[in-house]
């Protein structure tokens, strides 16, 4: 060639897909019978979730004795989980609200199943702060709601009370969001359904979604408000479970460095589980097409970014125990607290899952591979939740006096809740990619045509490109309206 | 109450960097020998309760304001009110608190003269019963403070020099611990705490305890 040619960007969608394919794509898991993997992940999760309810239940029966707490350690896995599953959650929500308002439109094939994810991750969460009251029944003191039980009030100096508002603000945006990305699908579905129960059912589910410009307009109006909505709480909800330690006056809570270095890491661990999640969904729902090289590249990208912020946290951390002299602070973080105490082990692995694996996406090849992204992915999960263990057991095991000295030993009853929330998590999962259209196809259409790829290829072949796009249209064109007589 | 525990990491063979120096240990070992026990320990005896701080941390973090300063200085634990998040016993410095892991009380798994008429009556009427799942501590014997501010109300006089007792104030027989009123100069306790050798527990963490320590003396010189 003799003239130079500007790089095509790469396509976000595979497979030369025509807007009718992509219907077809998405309503096919929705539409079709599940397969035999499906069941058999649904079975696995649904009995280990049924175990872990079983574990809740005893431990609501009888009493929080039966974890393995003592008057040393207060919390242990139960604000371990907690803190996991709400960092969990942050990168549905980066996905759909940051990348939105920064218009990268990689997010589209990703953003649904990310935000389905961010809200199973939050149900989750939101089960140990009130399973790990003593006296649950009486959770709801917590909300400041008018009452007569006399002059009692909540006490808004306690980080535990901002996290209820925290955590349910974030609920209910993420819900709203979610949902309100969902209405022109669910309204696809609809529209296609052929059984009354489900027409009806995706009826009310689509809130009478028409179609018409002004509802087109209204939704991206509302989508753009929720994004401005949900940006600041991508950085406030991780903030605040940090104030839960930052605020206390352990050595090795009493951080300033805490707020940012919990929001990476709440960004890290959630891409992470959007890896892991998406690595599992698109072989099952068979989305190869939408879920690309490029989207596993562009959340590495982010995972590199973000994992290193962690590190400089961690290495700050350290630094900072070091150097202020105070001989409390070295202790938890170098010394008999993390390096060498009897929970070195934790935090080793730490580092290894969560500083060295990451350290591979600098590799392009490994980057690009779905399956080295998928294990790492599985190792930060690891990581962070080893780094949540490290700052609650650690710090709590070596308090100011050696008499409060205790070493945290979990029973199976912390083993079985924390399985049986990763249980319910996946079952919530897996109905949910059976029954919702797990990628906003209404988005992914707009971007169907940004890359040249096609028209490079035409071009190649020896066809015209200007009668190539009249043809493309016509296609469309051609599809849209057999489209409309599969409605009637 | 708690008693300070006396095991094995009360103390240890290497306390300060010039032990460590003279058996010549790394830094890695100097930590590692601090979690080993000592063979033979010095023991102390320092009892431990809550501390009621005047500037607690235990109070702040309580979401339902379940704990909080009395007019008498005490921190008080209200039992009903608690819905057992135990941030309170994590933040406490000391760890003071505790928790009531099951139901003890009528339940046979645990017989603490809890389970029968009998065994009830053994118990202090004057204390509540505290139910599952809440945390509860020292309360400085609140019900006795109470109790003699009530006398000296109903008798209509001030209450008097050295009247206010707590049960282990009371109990103890060397005189070791003492309670009273701080703000009365007569009383015994006020010129105990501004006695040279008074001082507070973890002190440079500001929490202000009204529990206030001697310092033991003892000559270490071998006759």
């Amino acid at each position: 060639m003799s003239h130079y040619e500007a790089p095509i960007r790469e396509p976000l969608v595979l497979g030369d897909k025509s807007y009718h394919d992509i219907t077809e794509d998405i309503a096919r898991p929705i539409e079709g019978k599940a397969n035999k993997n499906w069941y058999m992940a649904f079975y696995i999760s649904l009995a280990a979730m049924l175990w872990g309810f079983g574990c809740i239940f005893y431990t609501v029966g009888t009493g929080i004795g039966v974890w393995g707490l003592s008057k040393n350690i207060g919390w242990a896995w139960d604000i371990t989980n907690f803190v996991w599953w709400v960092g969990i959650g942050h990168a549905g929500t980066l996905i759909s609200a940051v990348l939105l308002l920064f218009r990268q439109k990689w997010r589209m094939a990703i953003n649904r199943s990310a935000e389905a994810m961010t809200i199973f991750a939050v149900f989750q969460a939101g089960l140990f702060p009130i399973i790990h009251m003593g006296r649950p029944w009486n959770g709801y003191w917590v909300l400041p709601i008018p009452n007569q039980f006399g002059s009692l009030w909540v006490n808004f100096n306690s980080p535990l009370l901002w996290d209820v508002f925290a955590i349910s603000t974030y609920l209910s945006v993420s819900l709203v969001f979610w949902w309100t990305g969902l209405l022109p699908d669910f309204a696809m579905i609809r529209d296609r359904a052929v059984k009354p129960f489900q027409k009806k059912i995706y009826a009310l589910l689509s809130f009478g979604w028409s179609g018409r410009a002004k509802d087109w307009q209204r939704f991206e109006e509302v989508s753009l408000v929720l994004a401005g909505l949900a940006t600041p709480l991508v950085l406030s909800v991780h903030t605040i479970v940090s104030f839960d330690f930052a605020t206390s006056i352990n050595p090795g809570w009493h951080s300033t460095i805490f707020p940012p270095y919990f929001v990476a890491g709440a960004i890290f661990s959630g891409f992470a589980m959007v890896q892991t999640l998406l690595g599992i969904m698109r072989k099952v729902t068979n989305m190869e097409d939408y879920i690309t090289r490029l989207h596993v590249e562009y959340m590495n990208i982010v995972i590199i970014l973000t994992g290193g912020i962690v590190a400089v946290a961690y290495a700050t951390e350290f630094f900072i125990a070091w150097y202020t002299g105070s001989p409390y602070e070295n202790y938890t973080y170098l010394s008999v607290g993390a390096a060498t105490g009897p929970y070195a082990w934790a935090f080793y692995s730490l580092l290894f899952f969560n500083i060295l694996t990451p350290q591979l996406l600098w590799i392009k090849k490994i980057r690009r591979s779905f399956i080295w992204s998928f294990i790492i992915s599985i190792f930060i999960n690891i990581g962070m939740w080893f780094e949540r263990f490290d700052i609650i057991a650690i710090v709590l095991s070596k308090g100011h006096l050696p008499s409060t000295w205790w070493r945290f030993e979990p029973t199976f009853v912390d083993v079985g809740i924390f399985i049986g929330t990763i249980g319910f998590f996946f079952v919530l999962f897996l109905l949910y990619a059976r029954t919702f259209p797990v990628i906003a196809q209404a988005e992914v259409k707009t971007i169907l045509k940004s890359s040249g790829e096609f028209y490079k290829k035409r071009r190649e072949q020896g066809i015209p490109t200007k009668p190539a796009i009249v043809l493309a249209d016509n296609k469309i064109t051609e599809e849209d309206s057999s489209d409309k007589k599969n409605k009637k | 109450m708690h008693w300070l525990r006396i095991d094995r990491y009360y103390s240890s063979e290497v306390e300060t960097r010039e032990d460590a120096k003279e058996l010549g240990l790394s830094r890695g070992e100097t930590y590692r020998a601090l979690e080993t026990e000592a063979e033979n320990p010095e023991v102390t005896f320092q009892p431990m309760m809550c501390q009621h701080c005047n500037h607690a941390p235990c109070e702040t973090v309580c979401p339902v304001a379940a704990t909080s300063h009395g007019r008498q200085g005490q921190n008080q634990m209200a039992y009903n009110r608690c819905v057992g998040t135990r941030y309170c016993a994590n933040n406490c410095p000391y760890r003071v608190r505790r928790f009531n892991w099951f139901n003890y009380a009528n339940n046979d798994e645990f017989d603490f003269n809890m389970n029968n008429e009998y065994g009830k009556m053994v118990l202090n009427p004057d204390v509540t019963v505290r139910s599952r799942g809440v945390m509860e501590k020292c309360s400085m014997c609140i019900q006795m403070t109470q109790a003699t501010i009530l006398k000296a109300k109903r008798e209509g006089r001030a209450v008097n020099t050295d009247e206010f007792e707590t049960a282990c104030s009371s109990a103890c027989t060397t005189g070791s611990l003492v309670f009273g009123d701080v703000n009365n100069k007569e009383d015994e306790v006020t010129s105990l705490v501004e006695d040279k050798r008074a001082y507070n527990v973890l002190d440079y963490l500001q929490t202000k305890p009204n529990v206030i320590y001697q310092v033991k003396i003892k000559n270490t010189n071998e006759a």
